[in-house]
């Protein structure tokens, strides 16, 4: 029998897991380091927090593995013999394969600072980095965050939750710059001080400044501004897990380069997740693509392409969500930072709560594009349609009633968009009236 | 820096002086009310037994045997209680046509000691309602309030973090206070007849007769979901929906379960929760109940009808249209508790495949109990025969309401909250749930729609749902959430962080379900 090992046990190892046994016979191996169970990372945050304890962090319960005769392995692998078809653990035996699908995931970059080695330094990836960022702050008097991502905004959380104030250096003109439109970034930013969040934008990180003890005692900005603090996070991205690769003969750039079927340079040997780098990233997608749910449809893939049936990624548009403190944010499409050549983009905001949306089309063919939303829930399905069909702003902004996706009697403001609408871009809605004697419509 | 968050452990977060303000009054007003127990002492005359001892056979032999009591001050209640039960034992030495049973002596006992309460709890009655009761509320008010100042969303830091909503030590302490509480109230209520007598004064502006130690308890109960309810309203004061069917839960408590029915009585009418749904409210057909309404004219008649009309109608038309919840979230007094005096709680339900195997095995095994039970009551009605198949149609209402009426809504439903959770009678017990569960399950619009694949798998919908559903499961999958349990209550679309969740009464008929896509 085939016997397929799967290194990761994150959402994408996990995934291909669960449909190689879904439409095979195959024997699955699934090895992690980081720990017995999957569980996911999305949720540390909350296990820091108190909101959650580990066992809720884990989608399945401990029977689910034996029963679905996947096998679990508690190790880390250090090299990988595509030669034998082996791997070597760093406790057990080696380990042989048919097939190795590679799911290592990620783990947190470095700036390269001096002095980031100092003990209180963190980023948060892993279990591991969350029990070490548990000890660093107990008792402390203020944590500084370098790197204004998703990521540190979520350690921000974390702290604030202890009563622990914290100084967030953006290297960039606003929160998230890089992804957020100028008006999101304003907004977002506006919310996380509202949460004492001290922002300094535009300042980055020279050096940090180590006690007797090595342990961080303060961070110098670029504007030579000295904070003194006792933990210092670094959430400036993260990068693939494989330095356990080096010298397999398994070709590699800053992750392991695949094609569309998720194959690598050897035969038998796949890599997805977090850690995969495309050869030719989809259109509209980047070549290292760290995901929740890219990791989750790699995983779908490639257990289709080793149960026989194999299947391209050639993924849908584009979407993604967050959540800033209470400012819930999704993307449907594409929504640039700064709006490209031929295009068109309209904003709207409410005038008190944190709420807005900006849409952005094509001026030409006026061709929906996509949707930032922000203290809004949208429909994913009904945003994909649009996308995918091309369908006119103008029919887009008259029906924005059926992508709505807020709770049941939260206020909605299509009116007061569809009027913003045409009275800043001058185009004429083409409006879908809600039929109020259809249930359900 | 906000200077509120509840978990004092992490040093640098404090209670807002308000709320530590609310907490010393909130256990102060706790500790009057338990010390009221053993104030005051026990004066017993012949009139008392004559107001207490309803029956003149009865009466007239414990008249005599109580003799030797009269006028003699007794220091307790538990020591009232011994003498008297000896007393009724001598009586039913002579009373052997129709001695006095357990329901007779229990319903003597209490008003006896009631009545013959003498000191502080019986010349001041008003004061120690305020100093306990009053003070209470009070207390948990100025806890709450201060709430207002955070900013509105999710606020669930530290919850397991914290030994009252993590089954610490002060979540067993309360599970235990609870639990003796409910054994106090349903099997030995003659030892917490001053907390009847503190309610005297309002029962008798309310509707004219005093206090028992139900109008205790549902004046308890009402105020345990008016205060809890503000602090659900504050809590999730970023959400519509929660605050509607938080207001929905504590007008129906208010109005229809304490209000309503006092007056009723108050007009010499019958005792009726119009909400309360047969097989939850599980006597409606006792023969007692039917003869009442019988003898109650058009107002009686309409009562019955409005009965039966909910459970063969109203059930499962709204059922169908809004699914569980328009009972369970929106109008339930056992869900209006559960909802806001529970809500701290809700995060310890069982989430465990195991957890859901036992409930639908338990729920509806106690749906078939009630309608037997009740089938077999009816024929007792209609046909006078008492014994079927061998067993008593008394017993096995007598046995319902002990084993199902008391323990399980009342001493573990209500008692466990801090140790299993906020809906374990809801979950585990309640027919009515069971019933309203088949139709929500099979026809039903009601669904939580899951959008496409924004889920990210962090279980905070799971951790959070009071039902013990994994949402997570379905949510991670793409597909939608159709359970019959659900009992809508909305937290779980709250909690998520990323939007992925909807209740919707959309339709689609088999699509309602979705297809499974990852």
């Amino acid at each position: 029998m085939k016997h397929v090992v799967i290194i990761g046990n994150g959402i994408a190892g996990i995934t291909a897991a669960r449909h190689i046994r879904k439409g095979s016979d195959f024997r699955i191996t699934v090895i992690s380091g980081e720990s017995d169970h999957f569980y996911s990372r999305t949720a540390l945050m909350y296990l820091y927090m108190g909101q959650m304890e580990y066992k809720n962090l884990k989608p399945y319960e401990d029977w689910f593995w034996p029963k679905n005769r996947i096998e679990l392995v508690t190790d880390w692998v250090e090299k990988v013999d595509v030669a034998q078809k082996q791997l070597v653990l760093r406790q057990g035996e080696p380990l042989s394969y048919d097939e190795l699908i590679i799911a290592a995931g990620s783990r947190w970059r470095k700036g390269g600072w001096p002095g980031e080695g100092a003990k209180g330094v963190h980023g948060l990836y892993s279990l591991q980095d969350l029990e070490a960022i548990e000890a660093s702050t107990a008792g402390i008097e203020r944590g500084v965050i370098v790197g204004g991502g998703l990521i540190g905004v979520e350690l921000a959380e974390m702290l604030h939750s202890r009563g622990i104030p914290v100084s967030l250096l953006v290297r960039e003109k606003g929160y998230w710059a890089s992804v957020l439109p100028p008006e999101e970034a304003r907004l977002v930013g506006d919310h996380l001080r509202q949460h004492h969040i001290e922002l300094r934008f535009s300042t980055s990180l020279k050096e940090v400044e180590q006690d007797a003890a090595g342990r961080v005692q303060a961070v110098v900005t670029s504007a030579e501004e000295r904070i003194s603090c006792q933990f210092l996070g670094i959430t400036i991205g993260v990068e693939p897990n494989i330095d356990f690769l080096k010298g397999s003969g398994i070709e590699t750039d800053r992750g392991v380069l695949v094609d569309e079927y998720f194959r690598t340079s050897v035969s038998g040997v796949y890599a997805i997740g977090d850690c995969a780098q495309y050869r030719k990233p989809p259109i509209g997608r980047k070549a290292v693509e760290q995901v929740w749910y890219t990791g989750r449809e790699h995983g779908l893939l490639v257990a289709q392409t080793i149960c026989g049936k194999p299947a391209a990624y050639k993924p849908g548009p584009w979407f993604n969500s967050a959540k800033f403190f209470e400012v819930e944010y999704q993307v449907y499409g594409d929504v640039p930072s700064r709006l490209p050549e031929g295009w068109e983009w309209f904003y709207w905001q409410h005038p008190q709560k944190h709420q807005a949306l900006r849409l952005v089309w094509e001026k030409e063919s006026g061709k929906f594009r996509g949707v930032n939303l922000l203290g809004i829930r949208y429909r994913q399905e009904v945003c994909e349609q649009w996308i995918i069909s091309g369908t006119k702003i103008e029919e887009v902004v008259g029906q924005l009633h059926r992508a709505n996706f807020d709770p049941e009697f939260h206020s909605r403001h299509e009116g007061e968009i569809r009027n913003a609408f045409s009275t800043q871009t001058g185009r004429t809605i083409k409006e879908q009236k809600k039929k109020w004697w259809v249930f359900g419509a | 820096m906000p200077t509120i968050i509840r978990d004092t452990r992490f040093t640098k977060i404090k209670k807002h002086p308000v709320q530590q303000l609310g907490l010393v009054l909130l256990l102060m007003g706790f500790a009057v009310l338990i010390g009221m127990l053993s104030m005051g002492d026990y004066i017993l005359t012949p009139s008392i037994v004559e107001r207490s001892v309803v029956d003149s056979t009865h009466q007239a032999v414990l008249k005599s045997l109580l003799e030797p009591l009269y006028n003699k001050p007794i220091e307790s209640d538990w020591a009232l209680s011994a003498v008297l039960d000896d007393a009724f034992e001598n009586a039913n030495e002579q009373l052997t046509e129709k001695p006095i049973d357990d329901y007779w002596g229990r319903s003597y006992k209490t008003y006896l000691i009631k009545y013959s309460t003498v000191g502080l709890p019986a010349e001041r009655p008003m004061l120690l309602f305020w100093l306990s009761i009053g003070l209470g509320v009070l207390g948990g008010l100025l806890y709450i309030l201060p709430k207002l100042q955070l900013i509105p969303g999710i606020k669930n830091n530290h919850i397991f973090h914290s030994a009252t909503t993590n089954r610490g030590w002060v979540g067993w302490l309360l599970g235990s206070f609870l639990i003796l509480f409910y054994i106090l109230l349903y099997f030995f209520p003659y030892y917490i007849t001053t907390w009847m007598l503190i309610c005297d004064p309002l029962a008798f502006w309310l509707k004219g007769s005093g206090a028992t130690e139900w109008f205790f308890y549902g004046l308890l109960y009402t105020l345990a979901i008016l205060v809890m309810g503000v602090r659900m309203m504050i809590k999730y004061r970023h959400s519509k929906y929660h605050k509607l069917r938080t207001g929905s839960v504590m007008f129906f408590q208010l109005a229809f379960a304490f209000l309503i029915p006092e007056i009723l009585v108050a007009l010499n009418r019958p005792y009726y929760d119009l909400k309360n749904i047969w097989p939850l409210n599980y006597d409606l057909f006792f023969e007692y109940k039917i003869n009442e309404f019988l003898s109650n004219g058009t107002l009686g008649m309409f009562m019955l009808v409005w009965g039966i009309a909910l459970v063969v109608l109203g059930v499962p038309l709204m059922t169908y249209f809004y699914g569980k919840r328009w009972y369970c979230s929106w109008v339930c007094g056992c869900g209006g508790l559960a909802e806001t005096l529970g809500d701290p709680y809700r995060q310890l339900s069982d989430k465990r495949l195991k957890a859901w195997k036992i409930e639908r095995w338990m729920v509806h095994s106690v749906l078939v109990l009630a309608v037997i039970m009740t089938a077999a009551v009816l024929i007792t009605f209609f046909t006078g025969h008492s014994s079927l198949l061998g067993i008593s149609s008394y017993d096995l209402r007598y046995w319902y309401g002990f084993g199902i009426g008391s323990i399980f809504a009342g001493v573990v439903g209500t008692g466990f909250y801090p140790l299993m959770g906020n809906r374990v009678w809801c979950r585990y017990g309640c027919p009515l749930a069971a019933y309203i569960g088949i139709v929500q399950r099979f026809k039903s619009r009601f669904r939580i729609t899951t959008n496409g694949g924004q889920c990210i798998s962090c279980g905070n919908c799971s951790t959070y749902c009071e039902m013990g559903i994994d949402v997570r499961w379905y949510a991670q999958r793409g597909q939608n959430v159709v359970r019959a349990s659900c009992v809508g209550c909305g937290v779980c679309s709250s909690v998520c962080p990323r939007g992925v969740l909807k209740l919707e009464d959309r339709g689609d008929g088999k699509a309602r379900f979705g297809e499974v896509k990852f």
